[in-house]
C-alpha cells in the first residue's frame, strides 16, 4: 500500500484521479446511493432556496421565475410579526438550553455516585423510556394533562389552590411546560453521552485524590467535572448549531392562536404562510433562509469562542 | 478499600436516593395514569381530580372503541410499511455510506465527508424542501414521500463510520488479497463484526420511522394514507374522538370518549415501549460510539 502511495505522487492530477478510481471502483458505487440522497433531499432543497430571491411561481418553476433580489427579506423584516417571532425564537431557544441543557449533565453526576449498580440500572431504563414516546403522543398527553380538567391542572389547583384554567391556552406559561416537557422526555437520554464519558475516567486519578485526603464532593469538582469539559463544550456547540430551529414540531403541536403572542416561532410562521393559510413560497423561503444563516452564524462563532477560550471546537 | 464514611458522605447518599426515587416517580406516575385512565370510565376519568392509580369503574370499553376504529387500523399498516421498508432502505444505506467514509486511502473521501457534514448545520429550509420533494420529485400523497426523505439520518451515519473504523485492517486487507471485492467486504466481514452498532441503528431508525409525523402532514393528503402519528394527532391534539364513536349513542358518548384516548395511546406506544428494554444495552453503546468522535 505505501508503495502504490509513492507511485502516486509525481503522477499529474489526472492520472491519479484514474487510478484511484480504479482502484477503488467499487466503493464509488457504493457512494452512489448515498450522494443521491444528499442531492435529492439536502442539496436540491438549497438550491431551491433561490426562489427567496425570486417571484417563484409554479408554472414558470424554480429557475424560470423572475428576479426581485432582497424584496422577501425587507417585507419580513417590516412585517408586524417580525418582532414577535423573532423574539419568541430567541427566547424559546435560549431558555430551552439554559435548562435542559446542564439538567442532564447533572443529572449524570448524580447517577454517577449511585453505589449501587442495580439501582442505577432502574433509574436509567426508566428515565430512558420516554425518548421512545412519540412527539404526537407526548404533545397529546400534554394537551390532556394541562387541559381544564386535566391531570396537572388538578393536582396545581388542590395543591397550590391555583385557578382551574386550561393551561396552554395561557401565553405566560407556554414556554414552563414546552421546558418542563422537554426536561421530562430528554434528561435520561441526553444523559447517556455524559455517562459514558464519565466511565471513560481513568480510575487511578481517584485513587491519588483519595490518598491525598479528598473527599467525594472535592474529587467530583477536582476530577469528575473538568474530564467531561471537552463532551461538555462540543455537546453545546451541536446544540447552538441548531438554536433557530430548536422544536418546532414541537410547538407546532401545541400551540393555537390564543398563544401566538409566546408560542409563534420562526420555523412555524414559515409553515403558517407557506403551505398552511397561503402559499406565498418565496416569501416564506425567504424568512427560513434568514433563520439558517443566523443558525450558521451563531455556530461559528461559537466555535471560534470555544476554540480560543478552551482550545477545542468542531473544526 | 472504603473507609468510613463521614456524616456529610452519608447525608448526600440519602439526598441522592431522594431525588432519584422522586425522578422515577416522576417518569413513571403519568405512564400509571394513562394505563389506569384507559381502563377506567370516562366520566370518572373527567371528575379524578388528580393522579389515576387504580382503575375506575374498571372497563375495556375504549380498547373495544379503538380495535373497530377502521382509521386505526389503517394508520398502524402505513406506519408498519413505512417502518419496515424504511428500516431496511436505511441500514442498507447508512452502511453503504459508513464504509465509503470508514476508507482511509480514498482520494474523495474528505470532499465526500465535507459534502455529508456540512448539511448537519446548513439546510434549504421546509419550503423548498416541500416544493422539491412535492412539485420536482413527484413524491405527493406517496408513501414514498415518508421513506425516502428520512432514509438516512448523517447523524447516524458518522456514528456508524465510527464503528466501522474501529474494525481492524488487517482483517479487510486479508481479505483484499484473498481478491474480495469492497461490496463482500462490507457484507461479509464488516456488517458481521459490526453487529451491535447495526442493531442500535435498527432501533434508531424503526423509532424515528414510527414516531415521524411531519413529513406525513406535508406530503400525505388522502386519509387512507394517514400514518398511525396522524391518526393520533386528530384524536389526542385536536381532540377529535367523535369520529371514533359514530356507532355509540349520544348519551354513552361522555362514558368513553376521554378512556379512548389513553387507550389509543397504550395500543400506540406499547410496541415500542415492550422492544426497547431488551435494546438498552446495545443502544448505550452506539451513543457512546458516537461521543468518541463527536
Amino acid at each position: 500500500m505505501l508503495k502504490k502511495e509513492v507511485s502516486l505522487k509525481g503522477n499529474s492530477f489526472a492520472v491519479r484521479v484514474k487510478k484511484d478510481f480504479l482502484r477503488n471502483k467499487y466503493v464509488y458505487l457504493m457512494a452512489i446511493p448515498v450522494l443521491l440522497y444528499y442531492i435529492a433531499f439536502c442539496y436540491m432543497p438549497m438550491y431551491g432556496a433561490i426562489i427567496a430571491f425570486k417571484n417563484y411561481k409554479i408554472v414558470d418553476g424554480i429557475l424560470g421565475s423572475e428576479w426581485v433580489g432582497l424584496q422577501w427579506f425587507i417585507k419580513f423584516i417590516n412585517d408586524y410579526s417580525f418582532v414577535r417571532v423573532l423574539k419568541n425564537t430567541v427566547l424559546l431557544s435560549f431558555f430551552s438550553i439554559l435548562w435542559t441543557f446542564p439538567a442532564p449533565i447533572i443529572f449524570a453526576l448524580f447517577l454517577n455516585e449511585i453505589r449501587s449498580n442495580k439501582y442505577k440500572r432502574v433509574v436509567q431504563t426508566l428515565t430512558y423510556l420516554p425518548h421512545f414516546i412519540s412527539l404526537v403522543v407526548i404533545c397529546g398527553l400534554i394537551v390532556q394533562f394541562v387541559g381544564r380538567d386535566g391531570m396537572i391542572t388538578s393536582i396545581l389547583v388542590n395543591v397550590f389552590g391555583m385557578e382551574r384554567t386550561n393551561l396552554l391556552a395561557d401565553p405566560a406559561k407556554f414556554r414552563t411546560i414546552y421546558i418542563l416537557s422537554e426536561l421530562w422526555q430528554g434528561i435520561g437520554w441526553n444523559s447517556i453521552i455524559y455517562l459514558s464519558a464519565l466511565s471513560a475516567i481513568d480510575l487511578q486519578l481517584y485513587e491519588a485524590a483519595e490518598l491525598d485526603g479528598a473527599g467525594r464532593w472535592r474529587k467530583m469538582f477536582h476530577i469528575t467535572i473538568p474530564s467531561i469539559v471537552p463532551t461538555i463544550i462540543i455537546m453545546l456547540i451541536l446544540k447552538l448549531g441548531h438554536f433557530m430551529t430548536i422544536g418546532y414540531e414541537k410547538v407546532m403541536l401545541l400551540y393555537s392562536p390564543n398563544i401566538y403572542e409566546t408560542a409563534d416561532i420562526i420555523s412555524t410562521y414559515v409553515y403558517r404562510i407557506g403551505l398552511l393559510e397561503g402559499a406565498q413560497y418565496s416569501y416564506s423561503t425567504a424568512i427560513g433562509l434568514f433563520n439558517s444563516i443566523i443558525n450558521v452564524m451563531i455556530l461559528i462563532i461559537a466555535n471560534k469562542i470555544s476554540n480560543k477560550v478552551t482550545g477545542q471546537g468542531l473544526w | 478499600m472504603r473507609k468510613s464514611r463521614t456524616l456529610g458522605e452519608i447525608v448526600f447518599d440519602i439526598f441522592l436516593y431522594v431525588i432519584m426515587t422522586g425522578m422515577i416517580l416522576i417518569m413513571v406516575l403519568p405512564m400509571v395514569h394513562v394505563i389506569m385512565a384507559s381502563f377506567s370510565n370516562s366520566t370518572e376519568v373527567l371528575r379524578a381530580n388528580g393522579l389515576i392509580l387504580f382503575p375506575k369503574d374498571f372497563n375495556i370499553a375504549a380498547y373495544e372503541m379503538v380495535a373497530k376504529n377502521p382509521n386505526i387500523f389503517s394508520g398502524y399498516r402505513t406506519t408498519l410499511v413505512v417502518v419496515l421498508c424504511g428500516t431496511f432502505l436505511s441500514i442498507i444505506i447508512t452502511s453503504l455510506g459508513a464504509y465509503v467514509l470508514s476508507r482511509r486511502n480514498l482520494m474523495w473521501g474528505n470532499t465526500i465527508l465535507g459534502i455529508v457534514m456540512f448539511t448537519m448545520f446548513f439546510s434549504g429550509g421546509m419550503i423548498p424542501f416541500y416544493l422539491i420533494v412535492n412539485n420536482t420529485l413527484h413524491l405527493g400523497n406517496s408513501i414514498w414521500a415518508l421513506i425516502l426523505p428520512s432514509c438516512l439520518s448523517t447523524w447516524n451515519l458518522i456514528v456508524m463510520r465510527t464503528s466501522f473504523c474501529q474494525i481492524p485492517d488487517s482483517l479487510i486487507e486479508s481479505a483484499q488479497i484473498d481478491g474480495a471485492n469492497d461490496f463482500i467486504i462490507l457484507f461479509r466481514i464488516v456488517i458481521p463484526a459490526s453487529m451491535a452498532i447495526v442493531a442500535v441503528m435498527i432501533l434508531f431508525y424503526g423509532v424515528s420511522y414510527w414516531n415521524s409525523w411531519f413529513n406525513a402532514v406535508l406530503f400525505i393528503k388522502s386519509r387512507t394514507k394517514y400514518p398511525l402519528q396522524l391518526i393520533l394527532r386528530e384524536i389526542l391534539v385536536n381532540n377529535n374522538t367523535d369520529e371514533m364513536m359514530t356507532s355509540v349513542a349520544l348519551a354513552e358518548r361522555d362514558s368513553i370518549g376521554e378512556s379512548i384516548k389513553y387507550a389509543t395511546v397504550v395500543v400506540s406506544t406499547l410496541p415500542i415501549l415492550c422492544v426497547y428494554p431488551f435494546l438498552q444495552k446495545y443502544f448505550v453503546k452506539g451513543v457512546m460510539v458516537g461521543a468518541v468522535k463527536g
